[in-house]
Formats: C-alpha cells, structure tokens, sequence
C-alpha cells in the first residue's frame, strides 16, 4: 500500500460553470498559478447543470475526486442556479458519504472570474487531500477499468 | 460517429513550450471518429484558419476539435472558420491545452498527457454534438444608463447622438456625480464646473436623453436587446412640473442642521435642498428624515412660501416599467472611510481632513467660499502635510490591494494650487511612491516640486497627534535620508482610496453582471473587451471598472457608448441555440422543470402524442426559445430525464466524464 502510495495520482474532475469559474481557471492559467495536472475540467453553462448522475458517473469509472464550482451565491449569471446546485450537492454528497465515498472526495466551491488565486490555491489543497484519501475504491465499477 | 478534425495549436511557444504538440496529434489520431489530425503554430491565424477551411472540405469533416486556448477567447473565430467552411458552427469544440494546461504545468510529460486527455474529452464531446439554430429575437432601441456623473453623462450623449433614447437614472437629486465636487483638475487646472455643467445642460437638453434624478433602479429582467426595469423614482415630495427652481423653500426651511452630504458634512443643508447652485434638475427634494413636516406633523413652511405650489407632501413613490436594448453601468465611486486608521486622527481632529473635503474647502461654491482655512478655527495654515496612499496598496485586510491611481496627481494639484494662491503656506507631501503614468502627467508633477516649491518626502507617516495648541504633529520618516521626521502642521490631508459606489453590488446582482472581490465590475476581457462585462448587453463606463481619472473616464464612456450603439442598430440578434428541449415521449407534465426556470421559459401544451404507435393526449413541457437562456437548471430537476440541454447534453458531459476518467 505504501509503494501503492507513493505513485499515487489521482484522477480529479472538476466542473467548472462558464461564467465564474471557467473564468477564474483561465485566470488562474494566465496568471501562470500552478496546480497539479490531475484536474481535469469541464465546462458547464452553470453549475445547476451538473447532474448529480455526472458526479456518481465520475465516480463509476474510476475518479478519486469530483470538486464543483461555481458563482458566489449571489452573483450567479441566472440568478439562481448556483442555489439549485448547493441544495442538490449537500444532497448528494451526504449520500456519497453514507455509501462510503467519503465527504473529502467530494466539494463545492465558488469561484469567481477574478479569483484565479482562489482557484488555484482550492485546486492544490484538493488535489492534497484526495492524494491523502488515496485511490478511491467504493464506487469504481471494475468492469470499467481499462 | 462524425468525421472529426483535430487541430492543436502551438500558439508559439505558449503551448509548445510544455505540451508535446506533435505527440497529441499522434495520440489523438487514434481516438475514434478522428479522421484528420494536424498542429499548427497559430491556429486562430488566416492561415491557421485555412488550414480548417481546408480539412473540412478535402476530408469531409463533420466536427472539429480545436486544441489550443481558452474557449472564452477564440471558440467564436473557430464557429466562424467553420460556418465559412460551410459546416453547422455548433459542431466545433474547443480543448482548453493553454490555460488549463500548458501555462499551469511545468513537467511535459504530464502535460502532455494532460493535453491528450483533454482533447478526447472534447472528441467524445463533439462525436454527439448536433448542428444547432440561432433563433432571433428583437432588439429595443432604448439605453439604459446607471449613474448620472460624467461617465453616464458622455455615454449617454454620445449614444442619443447616434439617434438612440436614453435614460439615466441616478440616484441622488441632480446629476453632475463627483467630478461637480471637484474644485479642479489635473494636469490642466481646468475649473472642474466650467467644464462639467455645459455637459450636463447639454444632456438634460437632449432631445433623446430622458433623466430620472432621485431614482434607483429597481428590478432587471431579460436579456440583451430586450431587458424589462423597473425604475424607483423616489418621492421628491415637489411637482417637478410646477417647481420654477426660484429657491424660496432652501432659504426659509427652518430645518437646516443636516450635514450636507455634497460638501462632505463640512456644512449642513435645509432639508428641502438641491445639492448644489448648479444642480440638474433645478428641482430641491424634501429628506423627510429631516423635514419638521414629516417628523411631527407641523411646519409647512415650504408649501407656505411656495408661489408655485409645488409642495406635495403626500407624493409616493412611483415605478416606471421601461424595456431597453442595452444597459450601460456607470455608478462611480466613493472614497473609503478613514476613521477607521485611527493614526492619522481623522476622528480626533476637525483639521485632518480627506482630498475630497480639500477640493469641498478650495472651491468657490464651497463652505469656506474657496478659503483655505482650518476647520477646527478659521484660521489660515501655515503648515500643510498631505499623506499618500492611505487605504491604499495595502497588504492588509483594513485598505484596498489596488492603487487608486488619481491620488499622486491630484495631490500635487493642490498642492500647486496651494502654493500658487497663499505662498506663505509651507507644503509637504507624504508618498511611497509617485506615479504619474499619463499625457503631461509627469510634468505636472515637476512643475509642482521645481517650479512651486513643494516638499516632497519619500516614505510613510506613522502617527499624527493633535497637539493641546491646535496644531498637529506628524509623525513620519524620510526613507532617501533615512532618517525620523517630526513636523508640525495645520493641516493635514489624507488621500483616502477610492472603492466602487455602495450599490454597485446590488445592481450587479439584478444584472447578473460578473464582479470582483473590490466590488469593481468584471470586463469581459482585460485588454480586448475592455467596456463589456461578459453579460451580453450590459457595458461598462467609468470607474465602476476600475479606478480612472476623468480623461480615461471620458473615453471609457465614449467606448461604451459605440459598444451600445453597435447593438442598437442592429434590428434582431441571434439568441443561443444552446437551450434546454423536451423530449415529449419521456415528459410527463408534472411542472418540475417549470417551477426551477428563472426566466419563465418553460409552459406546457396539451397535445396528442404517438407513443410507440400509441396515440394519446398529454401534458407535456414546451420550451421558450427566446427566453431560455441554457443554465440547465430545468434538466437536472426533471424527473423522468425528458428535458436535456442541447449543446450541453447529458449524453455529451457524461461522454467527458468518462474520457476524462478512462
């Protein structure tokens, strides 16, 4: 497990909504902000787009975390898709905890279009703690593994 | 499966440097669907541009995958490239290799990997893409302008030149905004009223500029080239059709003890006022906090003494409901409030005082009639210290990070304005640093030191202490000769930061309008979309933005106007195919999505519906195209999964997902 461990590198996706934080990853990019290569992320509209099946689907096929983020409640580009999305993440990732993918797999955070600091600095500690948790095993459907 | 066409991009070096490109072509070509894959050095170049042209013609492709920056940058010259190339530009997908990758990471070997991954995800992605229909909507051709100071005030005439309506609305009684505070400006010395009134009679004479003063905006919906607001003209408590200006209520109010908030509390007010001599409308408003009238029901001094008959204490509120085409942001500034650096003794002592009082305490019009006079007692200084930067580069949580960038100029103008006027008074400036980036900006500032005399130090005040004689001593050092400094002065001037109006966060709420953690507006491009926030029609115009002087805010103003007018007159807009559809076999009805949707876009129709061969009626979901506006919100709540976003499928974001994770 240890040598297991040492190698270790997680597979991290991050859902990023297009107006806040797509902006504040690309902020983070220009601004030459280095965090690991493990986050990969994809670019939702907003993040009431990410369906709770996305994040179990990351899950499934062998992701060691899944962070989301969005607007600041508040300043949200629909108003309020941001609230929709902390309502449906606390949700689900009580229930991820309760199957034993553990609420360190798991985060929400805002992330404004200015915050490319923020973004990189969350990025970091993320990847930390998942590498920490080491590669998840409870959801993974081996089938999937190539 | 499409026929899919990848391009990565070096973009010089920027992604050369760390990702492999040639190797991300040759793991690429392996993907399925892939039928094409090439680099280039400068994808988004015309000719890295016909290089696309040309694979979607000679290989038939159906998708491209473009790999190289941001999409928020260059994901519509791809759309472009390939419409022109004939193919639906919704079947292009970007692969973000720059910011997300080869600017962030250093090792190559990863990034590489990285990059690959990337660009299968946006492979699988645009496998199921599906060619997509910009709708149209209309536009109306009215401009809305927040904030009635010489930002809104340019932009506003500059946009009703081009034969467009516009309103303004601001909150305070008469427009003019804080440069009809200033005494005068840099690095000209022009009076600051000679030349702002001109342009304020100029838009209140407007044929097509409509003013709401004392008026808040309420409530925003919809969408660009089609927004609904609901402006809150506040109760002025007068007929402004029946008031002739001529001043009578000012003079006899009895109530006059409420600090006046255009001469920074350095004199009080009648609670029936205008702001200023020159104030636009020539209209007073009652503060009912302070009418006698209001408060306890006796008074009516000004509805006595009014020839016109103007008074009307039972005024309400009124809410006028207005569509516009574009929105132009122009709230402005305030500066920070310096009590809280209890060093420099603002609270302690009426003689420390901020610029902004300074130019109140130099102008004409002001409350020592232009006198430069201490405070505390009348007296004329002898001794005056500015200090820079205060709340200003500040590493901590008190101040603002930013520099306020008006503050090295203003103060060597009054300073020079200063010496010139009493070359008796002994100046001495306060800086960490001067900056004078600008046209004859530097000059000004020598001019200042060579020519008048003035005392500049470099480096910090750490204390001023208000003596038992009146006068202060300033506690500073002198970092050139290293040394400690004590100096007596009269007067002390502290240039406070300025930071974004109170309200700006509110507005930028009912906007959706993106916004920085100094509460400064987000532009949707730092250099290339300077006056746009990224909210499609609303635009940006002064220091709402940023800190600028008046000249920069001149030409913001004028830049957000031609990015205005530019939607104006244009008659319909292309709305975003990218909106949530129904699938009508899977729906239904149960109203879920409908309840979710912030824009009101989805209703349902009954209608007859051939399942499988079965024919039945049913409820079933119908969306707006035109008022969608694709956050998605509706698919996730949808029960039976029959509402999908198109460009943003579930079948494409879980074909990402697993891209992503294989």
């Amino acid at each position: 497990m240890s040598i297991e461990n040492e190698t270790f590198r997680p597979k991290i996706v991050a859902f990023c909504c297009n107006w806040c934080s797509y902006a504040g990853a690309d902020l983070a990019g220009s601004s030459r902000l280095v965090y690991p290569a493990d986050v990969k992320i994809i670019r939702v509209p907003c993040s009431c787009r990410v369906n709770p099946m996305f994040i179990l689907r990351a899950f499934e096929k062998g992701a060691d975390g899944v962070i989301m983020c969005g607007c600041h409640p508040g300043d949200c580009h629909y108003s309020t898709g941001n609230y929709y999305a902390r309502r449906r993440m606390t949700l689900l990732f009580s229930m991820l905890d309760f199957i034993g993918v553990e609420n360190g797999r798991t985060r929400v955070e805002w992330v404004s279009a200015a915050e490319g600091v923020k973004f990189s600095t969350t990025m970091n500690e993320f990847v930390e703690k998942i590498t920490s948790l080491g590669p998840n095993v409870r959801l993974e459907d081996l089938r999937c593994r190539n | 499966m499409q026929r899919v066409g990848v391009f990565v991009c070096h973009c010089g070096s920027n992604i050369a440097a760390t990702v492999d490109v040639k190797k991300v072509v040759e793991m690429v070509s392996l993907e399925p669907g892939v039928v094409h894959a090439e680099d280039y050095q400068y994808m988004c170049s015309e000719a890295g541009q016909a290089r696309i042209d040309a694979a979607i013609k000679e290989k038939g492709l159906t998708g491209i995958v473009v790999c190289s920056c941001s999409p928020r940058m260059h994901e519509a010259t791809f759309r472009k490239a390939a419409e022109r190339a004939g193919l639906n530009p919704y079947m292009v997908e970007i692969a973000n290799i720059r910011e997300h990758c080869s600017w962030i990471h250093k090792d190559m070997e990863e990034a590489t990997k990285k990059a690959v991954v990337l660009a299968r995800a946006a492979i699988a992605k645009v496998n199921l893409n599906a060619p997509l229909q910009p709708g149209e909507s209309l536009v109306t051709k009215r401009a809305l302008v927040i904030g009635g100071g010489i930002a809104g005030i340019q932009t506003a005439i500059d946009i009703a030149d081009a034969g467009y309506e516009v309103d303004i609305v601001e909150k305070t009684p008469s427009i003019g905004g804080r440069m009809s505070q200033l005494d005068k400006t840099f690095p000209t010395l022009d009076c600051s009223a000679c030349i702002l009134t001109p342009k304020m009679v100029e838009a209140a004479a407007h044929e097509k500029i409509t003013i709401y003063t004392y008026s808040e905006v309420d409530k925003v919906t919809g969408f660009v080239g089609d927004f609904t607001v609901d402006i809150r003209k506040k109760a002025r408590s007068i007929d402004m059709n029946k008031c002739t200006g001529c001043g009578v209520c000012q003079e006899k109010c009895p109530s006059k003890k409420t600090p006046s908030e255009f001469n920074r509390g350095l004199n009080t007010r009648s609670a029936i006022y205008t702001p200023f001599a020159q104030a636009i409308p020539n209209v007073p408003v009652i503060d009912r906090d302070a009418c006698i009238k209001f408060k306890t029901g006796k008074c009516g001094i000004c509805e006595k003494v009014c020839q016109a008959g103007a008074i009307d204490y039972e005024q309400k509120d009124e809410i006028v409901t207005q569509k516009y085409g574009a929105i132009v942001v122009a709230t402005g500034f305030d500066v920070i409030k310096v009590d809280q650096y209890e060093e420099y003794a603002y609270s302690q002592s009426k003689d420390v005082i901020t610029s902004l009082e300074l130019e109140r305490i130099m102008n004409a019009a002001g409350p020592t009639k232009g006198h430069l006079e201490r405070l505390s007692d009348g007296k004329h200084p002898k001794e005056m210290v500015f200090i820079q930067c205060v709340g200003s580069r500040c590493s901590d949580d008190k101040g603002k990070s930013y520099c306020s960038k008006i503050c090295c100029m203003y103060t060597a103008k009054h300073a020079m304005l200063i010496r010139d006027k009493y070359p008796d008074v002994n100046v001495t400036v306060f800086y960490i640093d001067v900056r004078t980036p600008g046209k004859n900006f530097d000059e000004f500032y020598r001019r200042a030191v060579e020519d008048y005399g003035v005392n500049y130090i470099k480096g910090q005040v750490g204390k001023v202490a208000p003596q038992p004689d009146g006068s202060l001593l300033v506690q500073g050092v002198d970092l050139i000769d290293n040394k400690q400094i004590l100096k007596k002065a009269d007067m002390v001037v502290l240039a406070a930061a300025i930071e974004p109006e109170k309200d700006v966060r509110r507005i930028a709420t009912m906007l959706t309008a993106s916004i920085d953690t100094n509460n400064f507006l987000t532009e949707s491009h730092a250099k290339l979309r300077p006056v746009e926030s990224p909210t499609a029609g609303v635009f940006l115009s002064g220091v709402c933005q940023g800190p600028k002087d008046i000249p920069e805010t001149v030409a913001q103003a004028g830049a957000a106007a031609v990015k205005a007018i530019g939607l104006l007159a244009k008659d319909k807009l292309l709305t975003n195919p990218c909106t949530a559809k129904a699938d009508e076999l899977m729906c239904n009805g149960c109203s879920t999505c409908a309840n979710v949707c912030p824009y009101g876009a989805i209703t349902y129709e009954t209608k007859e519906i051939n399942d499988h061969g079965i024919r039945e009626t049913r409820r079933v979901a119908s969306v707006n195209n035109a008022l969608c506006q694709g956050c998605g919100a509706c698919t996730v709540a949808c029960p039976s999964g029959a509402m999908d976003l198109q460009g943003f499928s579930n079948r494409q974001i879980l074909a990402e997902v697993d891209a992503i994770c294989r």
